[in-house]
């Protein structure tokens, strides 16, 4: 029964003009083009977007938790990144 | 028969056909094939029961009597409803449900599409808001007949069938009388002899598309319009109207 | 709402972590206490994961089986405006019970799976859905009475330790926001309004009182599932400290209705603050919950039904996509 199902996608909607696309949700689809008028049908029932994409789920490579010491944290102490590592003396304006 | 009247008679046989077949698709609710497609049959209806109660609040202003959508919809009998007889027929199975969605839709969204530009300014409104309605209904229809017809064997002669049953019942949609006539001279209505050549051009290609046959099954002889409802219209109006009946004096 | 391919990339991957070690399982439980929130791809102990599975899978069964009840008033709602807000609301349920199918999946369980285990009686649903509704005030009390006591039982959870759940719970408890009002709304009108609608607003609650308390499930002292729960924070609050808090809100809005709750030993306790509320029969509970309350046979039966017509559908669908990938390719 089990692979009889119809394969999952995720759901991005973009919600206004000029946001990006944020994920919604997934919805089951047997393609492509049926998955955009599911993900319409069940995530902008109250006019939460103007744009939506799908994409199986399969498709998406995602990060292993296991790994994100390795990947994320090398990015912590680099703190001279954001400006309010520096000082700017007093008086100094438009910087 | 005056302009006004025929507008007036018009805009409710609008509101009836949005009305029943609303009712027609709340039938179908907790029904569906899968559950997105529960979400998306709802939608459909929920459009249809916000154009009938669009139609009939325009048809109330239009009458100036000061009856109101609910006694469009709730105290009048079945002879005074005037929607076509397509939209009345019973749901069946899903495959019958596309068939009869998409042989109507394709007509009504060019009913709509010429009512945006009618010289009745409330009329124009709701027609410019329903035809977008539709036209997504008929992508998501379209979609489902292709998949059905050229999908299994089973699907195909399903909906083959389906359509056998359904056909007879698209002649009325082109059998205008003299309300259309009427709205179509002093309102720019539209011409429903027109309509029928884009649609039969239309429907031939989708059905050709979706590897179904043009049913040879000649259009019956139908006045839905006029009042004359099948056997299945007694029994959907008595359901939605007992309530209301039932305790006139109530609101609810 | 992420995804069952995502969780099955990390399998192999997973497979040498999955040991619960004592120093895994406390570290599980410090990021719980942190108020951190666990990710589909995290690793978690089993038992955690098939609490969620069957909690949340649970609470989507109730969504789709209560869609019916109410949807047995739709095509008979007393006027337009009544039918639409109604069949909004049915559609939300589904709504509903899509996104927390989708916030099972991601731990692993297909939706296929957990639709199975519905129809063969091994999953359960909310209790309150096998009770029938047989006149417009039950459209009112569903709203007002299940709708609040879902909500009390609901806003906890937009903050469960499970992300996927929490973030469904926060969508679907902004969306609900307007279901226990409308009905109230039904409610009010009634029982403002002839005398027949009056006694259909009393049947209705007569009808709904006890079977809403039951909702919260069993009282603290017999609730198998509950400390693990909390100590996992899916769930924040005990079965009775919500039950007492919906008692104490729910009260005073039928004395402002006019109507009487069906429980000659309910009182208001000046001294705690709260309603003391008689003994909920628990033996009606367990009935329902196996099987055997007045609608729980009906109720299977349609969502079979539904599944086995819809069968020749979902494959037509299939058959299509795989004829046209094939010529893609």
């Amino acid at each position: 029964m089990t692979n009889q199902e119809w394969p999952l996608y995720e759901v991005f909607i973009r919600t206004r003009s000029g946001l990006s696309h944020r994920h919604a949700g997934s919805v089951h689809a047997p393609d492509d083009q049926m998955a955009l008028d599911h993900a319409r049908d069940t995530y902008t029932r109250r006019n939460e977007g103007v744009s939506i994409w799908v994409v199986r789920s399969d498709r998406i490579v995602a990060s292993d938790p296991a790994e994100s010491s390795a990947l994320f944290e090398p990015a912590e102490d680099k703190i001279y990144r954001h400006p309010t590592f520096y000082e700017i003396p007093e008086g100094v304006e438009n910087l | 028969m005056k302009p006004e009247d025929a507008l007036l008679a018009y805009t409710l046989r609008l509101g009836d056909t949005a009305l029943v077949l609303g009712q027609r698709l709340v039938e179908l609710v907790t029904h569906g094939p899968e559950l997105e497609e529960e979400l998306a049959n709802a939608n459909f209806a929920l459009d249809y029961i916000g154009q009938a109660r669009m139609f009939y609040s325009h048809a109330a202003a239009l009458e100036g009597a000061g009856r109101t959508e609910d006694d469009f919809a709730y105290l009048r009998d079945g002879q005074q409803f005037g929607n076509v007889l397509l939209v009345e027929q019973p749901n069946g199975d899903f495959g019958d449900t596309i068939v009869r969605q998409v042989l109507f839709e394709t007509f009504y969204i060019r009913q709509l599409d010429t009512l945006t530009r009618c010289s009745d300014p409330g009329l124009a409104g709701i027609a410019a808001r329903a035809v977008k309605e539709i036209r997504y209904h008929l992508r998501h229809g379209l979609q489902w007949l292709v998949r059905l017809g050229d999908g299994t064997g089973e699907s195909h002669a399903r909906v083959q069938a389906s359509l056998h049953r359904l056909w007879p019942y698209c002649g009325e949609l082109f059998a205008g009388d003299d309300v259309d006539e009427i709205v179509g001279t002093h309102y720019g209505g539209p011409d429903l002899s027109a309509i029928r050549e884009q649609w039969e051009h239309e429907v031939h290609a989708l059905l050709a598309e979706a590897t179904l046959e043009v049913p040879d099954e000649p259009w019956m002889n139908a006045a839905g319009r006029q009042g004359v409802h099948t056997e299945h219209f007694g029994y959907l109006i008595a359901e939605m109207q007992f309530l209301k009946r039932a305790y006139p004096e109530a609101t609810w | 709402m992420y995804t069952q391919g995502l969780d099955q990339q990390g399998k192999t991957e997973n497979r040498r972590d999955s040991l619960e070690t004592p120093e895994r399982l406390e570290a599980f439980q410090a990021r719980i206490d942190a108020e951190e929130k666990i990710e589909a791809k995290d690793w978690m102990p089993e038992a955690y994961r098939r609490t969620l599975i069957r909690q949340i899978s649970q609470h989507a069964h109730s969504e789709i089986i209560g869609m019916q009840p109410e949807g047995n008033w739709l095509t008979r709602a007393p006027s337009l405006k009544r039918k639409a807000i109604l069949l909004a609301k049915v559609q939300d349920e589904a709504g509903h019970g899509l996104y927390l199918y989708g916030a099972a999946e991601t731990l692993g369980i297909s939706r296929d799976r957990m639709v199975a285990d519905l129809l063969s009686g091994k999953a359960k649903y909310s209790s309150i859905f096998n009770y029938p509704t047989l006149n417009w005030a039950d459209i009112g009390a569903i709203g007002w009475l299940v709708d609040g006591a879902a909500i009390m039982n609901q806003i906890p959870l937009c903050r469960c330790s499970y992300g996927p759940y929490a973030r469904a719970m926060v969508r679907i408890c902004k969306e609900e926001s307007f279901h226990q009002r409308q009905g109230f709304e039904i409610m009010h009108v009634m029982a403002n309004g002839s005398e027949d609608q009056k006694a259909m607003a009393q049947d209705a609650l007569n009808r709904w009182w006890w079977p809403s308390l039951m909702m919260f499930g069993p009282s603290d002292k017999d609730s198998k599932h509950s400390a693990q729960s909390m100590a996992w924070k899916i769930k924040r609050f005990s079965n009775d400290e919500l039950r007492q808090k919906f008692v104490d809100v729910t009260v005073p809005q039928a004395d402002f209705l006019g109507l009487t709750v069906p429980d000659p030993d309910l009182r208001f306790d000046e001294t705690s603050g709260h309603y003391c509320y008689g003994e909920i029969d628990w033996q009606e509970f367990h009935d329902v919950i196996a099987g055997n309350g007045p609608c729980n046979r009906q109720r299977m039966e349609t969502r079979r039904r539904a599944q086995d017509d819809g069968a020749w559908v979902r494959e037509a669908a299939r058959a299509y996509a795989a004829k046209h990938a094939a010529k893609a390719a």
